[in-house]
């Protein structure tokens, strides 16, 4: 297609995402504190929009927290990287989904050097061979999963049980979304939308019936920052971060946050019980927090799945009033039981924070 | 170890750093011309945290100065930057202050100059959690490490959760410890031996060994037990980073 004006250049920011095919690679983060996402993504890909997407056991760590802590050297990351695209190589697939934002920058940097030094690549070829006996072909697509998510929204929509609308006033419900640093900002060609206009989530809330907002600090770090996080002496740097944006998004009055990276949940959602804690501040109504979501479970969510299967129970800031919102089923009771509904009593409360 | 690492002293040093800097390709990549615009410390979230200037640090090495290049990599400086690339995009001459950041660090840590800064020495409690976990599970990041004690703001939901781990993953889904596919299994030992193979090859091993040489040798000075070292870098804020202009 023949693209001209205005649509040539929005036509620049788009993403041709291939249609199916893929090897997905985890992120540490997500399986550590969103596993339920992972495993629904795969659910939505394979059983409602029936992709072939490949779960090898024997990859690992794409090693990108410790490159961007400083703890291993660049050709050590690289050659991590190569060993992923090896065992792609030998399943056969040449898409590779990545469920990190911090792999998707490590995978997508990797090559753009490469491109530019080929002698690097050289190399890691030659250290991959010596630690491995391997091989690799460069994918020929590399997406982040929520690219994916993003390509068949439209679809998840029409399968939808629930939309991101008040049932009381059908209105939709107002989302922030926040799409991570290293989605966009390193690569932007490589990102729907660009660094100007990153539509990832913001298509998925649109589609989904909800309104995205705009405020101040919207592409604003959440305060991640590996080493800042990582060491608890730094952990000010964080919370401050955090804290900006949620002063600036206030206003706006917030019913939900929709993420992208598998950190930025846990950061948007941990440092709101902090904040809560030392400062008496809560920024939901009534005492509560502004609930943060992968977009795995806001998918799982307006599909009708049940809120504790998406691992919902283990965030600190309470989901319910959101459920309540939208009219969403589910069984306070069951929220802390096992899988085989034993009983697992029950975390404390936060003194401030208002949870269930 | 390189060389210049130990003629620091004499002063052999003043020549070569530069030169070093360009062996990395963050650095190459990173650096092309600074017009000194500051657009980067304007977007900086380190900036407006920290005393800190991605602006300078880029100035600085663009000006080849080997004794202020020195200076900022026994400094408490180029610790403060968050890696986010925020500075990458915006930048009008192609620059990415945080790579060429990526780059100064890993020469302070190669020449052991990052010892003599307070957050330099944080290198040691990172290398030693974030590379032990991914030689031990292949993770970078893991539960069984994954200390609430030293994560309290991860909150009680967070301290429910890993005081009921194997149930609580199980809900989940995820297939902790398990064998095959899926979240937090268990990475196979000859795909663990192939990560340490990796390390090896391509200067991994030797990194950790060298952080572990040189904080050692900090330690000793301070008169701490590796563990003490360890609690204290990973612990100790003094109030010399924050911007409180
Ligand atoms: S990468 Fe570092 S220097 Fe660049 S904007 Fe982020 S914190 Fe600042
Ligand atoms: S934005 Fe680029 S040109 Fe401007 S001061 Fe920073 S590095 Fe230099």
């Amino acid at each position: 297609m023949i693209y001209q004006g205005k649509q040539k250049i929005w036509s620049d920011y788009q993403k041709d995402i291939p249609d199916d095919h893929w090897y997905y690679a985890r992120s540490c983060i997500r399986q550590s504190f969103f596993p339920a996402s992972e495993k629904y993504f795969l659910k939505i890909c394979r059983d409602l929009l029936g992709k072939d997407i490949c779960d090898n056991e024997h990859h690992t760590t794409c090693g990108g927290i410790a490159y961007h802590s400083d703890t291993i050297p660049q050709e050590t990351a690289m050659t991590i990287v190569a060993r992923q695209f090896a065992l792609m190589t030998e399943c056969g697939y040449d898409n590779l989904v990545v469920s990190c934002i911090t792999s998707f920058g490590n995978y997508t940097e990797t090559i753009e050097t490469w491109r530019e030094f080929p002698e690097l690549e050289a190399r890691i070829r030659e250290n991959l061979w010596k630690a491995c006996r391997r091989e690799f072909k460069i994918p020929k697509y590399i997406a982040h999963a929520s690219d994916l998510v993003y390509k068949f929204r439209n679809q998840i929509a029409e399968n939808a049980q629930y939309r991101l609308v008040d049932k009381e006033t059908g209105e939709p419900l107002k989302i922030v979304e926040h799409i991570g640093c290293h989605y966009s900002k390193m690569f932007p060609h490589k990102g729907v939308g660009g660094a100007e206009y990153p539509c990832v989530l913001s298509g998925m809330v649109e589609s989904w019936g909800g309104q995205v907002i705009d405020y101040p600090e919207r592409r604003h770090c959440c305060g991640f920052g590996f080493r800042q996080y990582l060491v608890k002496a730094n952990r000010g740097y964080c919370v401050s971060n955090t804290h900006k944006k949620f002063e600036s998004m206030e206003p706006y009055h917030p019913d939900a946050i929709i993420t992208n990276c598998p950190g930025c949940p846990y950061f948007l959602d941990r440092w709101q019980y902090v904040i809560a804690e030392q400062t008496g501040k809560t920024y939901g109504q009534n005492g509560y927090g502004i609930p943060v979501f992968t977009y795995e479970e806001l998918a799982g969510l307006v599909l009708g799945e049940n809120p504790w299967d998406l691992g919902l129970q283990v965030h600190q800031v309470a989901v319910e009033p959101f459920l309540d919102k939208i009219g969403i089923e589910y069984k306070p009771s069951e929220k802390y039981l096992g899988l085989n509904k034993e009983d697992l009593l029950r975390p404390e409360m936060p003194q401030v924070l208002k949870c269930h | 170890m390189l060389e210049i690492g130990k003629k620091t002293e004499t002063c052999i040093v003043t020549t070569k750093l530069y030169d070093e800097l360009c062996k990395d390709y963050r650095f190459r990549e990173g650096l092309k011309a600074c017009i000194n615009c500051g657009t980067c410390t304007a977007i900086c979230p380190a900036a407006e945290f920290y005393r800190y200037d991605p602006r300078k640090i880029v100035d600085t090495v663009q000006r080849k100065d080997d004794s202020e290049i020195e200076a900022l990599l026994r400094s408490e400086t180029i610790w403060y930057c968050g890696e986010c690339m925020s500075c990458m995009t915006r930048c009008p001459r192609s620059n990415a202050p945080g790579k060429v950041i990526m780059a100064l660090r890993n020469l302070s840590v190669k020449l052991g100059y990052f010892t003599e800064s307070e957050r330099g020495r944080q290198i040691y409690p990172l290398t030693e959690a974030i590379n032990r976990n991914i030689l031990e599970y292949g993770y970078c990041v893991y539960p069984d490490t994954f200390r609430f004690e030293d994560h309290p703001e991860s909150g009680p939901v967070w301290k429910w959760h890993l005081e009921h781990k194997e149930a609580s993953y199980a809900r989940m889904g995820a297939n902790y410890k398990g064998k095959g596919p899926g979240a937090l299994r268990q990475i196979a030992p000859e795909d663990m031996s192939e990560l340490k193979a990796i390390f090896d090859v391509s200067g991994g091993t030797e990194r950790t060994a060298l952080v572990e040489e040189f904080s050692r040798k900090k330690a000793e000075e301070m008169g701490m037990s590796m563990e003490e070292y360890r609690r204290h870098t990973f612990e100790h804020c003094s109030d010399i980073h924050f911007n409180n202009d």
